[in-house]
């Protein structure tokens, strides 16, 4: 084999955001095994480990980590590219961008939980758009709305408690 | 199980019962919206019992209809229909106004001619004023 020119030194950064993306690729894998009613109405446990990468190491390194399990998670479930993508990409960019927003908030009153249900918000409205202005262009898709907005609201609240707890039991790996 | 709670509650912070409590807000506001029902989706124009034409509510028209006293003007907007105009001597269907529900209709007797809407999930066949 002939020894590869180009050096590429990983750095502590890199390490620490591979590990956290292949934790999250790991839960949206598993996550597709779960049989849901309804398509778009997901737990999202992958954001978990985007709210706790983003508490402890920054918005940078959760927005590296959260595409990464987008553009990765869809490789391993053969949807990548697939309109399936596109709804999971505009989703993770719309809560990323709203948690750059609101991981500014006071944290003595907002804790991980807010973030959380902030981010599945964000998530299931651009995918809402993404859906009414390509895949499906007619209002009806708004009909479903209320049912997404309470997904938002559950899964919200449980993915920010798993990780408002992790944060607290586990020392920073 | 109580310790366990005891456990996790003092994760959610005062904010976020704010939070929360939005949340669950903004779905109710939107299944309230959304699923309101009632929306009309068609406007049926009877003549002498005969169906004289359907249109759909999405693009502003205006239909005039033949009749035996002379001709009514329906006029037709996005999500609403009206008789704008009939030859009848009391004018009722005219003053009936705007129609926006599912079901409701507007009956020109003396010209024989009616407007009524239709849509998925109408609350009721008619409206009496």
């Amino acid at each position: 084999m002939t020894p590869s020119t180009i050096e590429l030194v990983p750095t502590v950064e890199d390490r620490r955001i591979a590990r956290h993306a292949a934790a999250a690729i790991v839960l949206t894998v598993a996550e597709a095994a779960i049989p849901l009613p309804l398509p778009g109405v997901k737990p999202g446990l992958a954001n978990i480990v985007t709210l706790i990468v983003l508490a402890r190491w920054g918005w940078r390194e959760a927005v590296w980590v959260a595409l990464l399990r987008v553009v990765a998670g869809s490789l391993l479930l053969g949807q990548f590219l697939a309109p399936g993508f596109f709804l999971s990409f505009s989703g993770a960019v719309a809560s990323l961008v709203t948690l750059g927003f609101a991981m500014h908030l006071p944290r003595r009153w907002f804790g991980p939980v807010s973030l959380s249900i902030f981010a599945a918000f964000a998530h299931i409205g651009a995918q809402l758009v993404v859906a009414r202005l390509w895949l499906v262009p007619h209002d009806g898709v708004f009909y479903l709305t209320p049912v997404f907005a309470a997904a938002a609201v559950l899964f919200g609240v449980v993915n920010g408690l798993i990780a408002a707890r992790l944060l607290r039991d586990r020392p920073a790996a | 199980m109580k310790r366990k709670l005891a456990d996790w509650l003092p994760l959610v912070k005062p904010g976020d019962w704010l939070v929360i409590a939005a949340g669950l807000a903004l779905c109710g506001v939107a299944a309230a919206t959304l699923w309101r029902g009632g929306a009309p989706d068609k406007a049926v124009v009877r003549a002498g019992g005969e169906v004289f034409g359907e249109y759909g509510l999405n693009a502003p028209l205006r239909v005039e209809v033949p009749g035996p006293l002379g001709t009514t003007l329906i006029e037709i907007e996005p999500g609403r229909a009206r008789v704008a105009a009939d030859p009848g001597p009391r004018q009722y269907c005219v003053r009936q106004g705007w129609l926006t529900q599912a079901g409701s209709v507007a009956i020109c007797a003396p010209n024989q001619v009616s407007l009524s809407l239709t849509g998925r999930g109408g609350q009721y066949d008619s409206l009496n004023y």
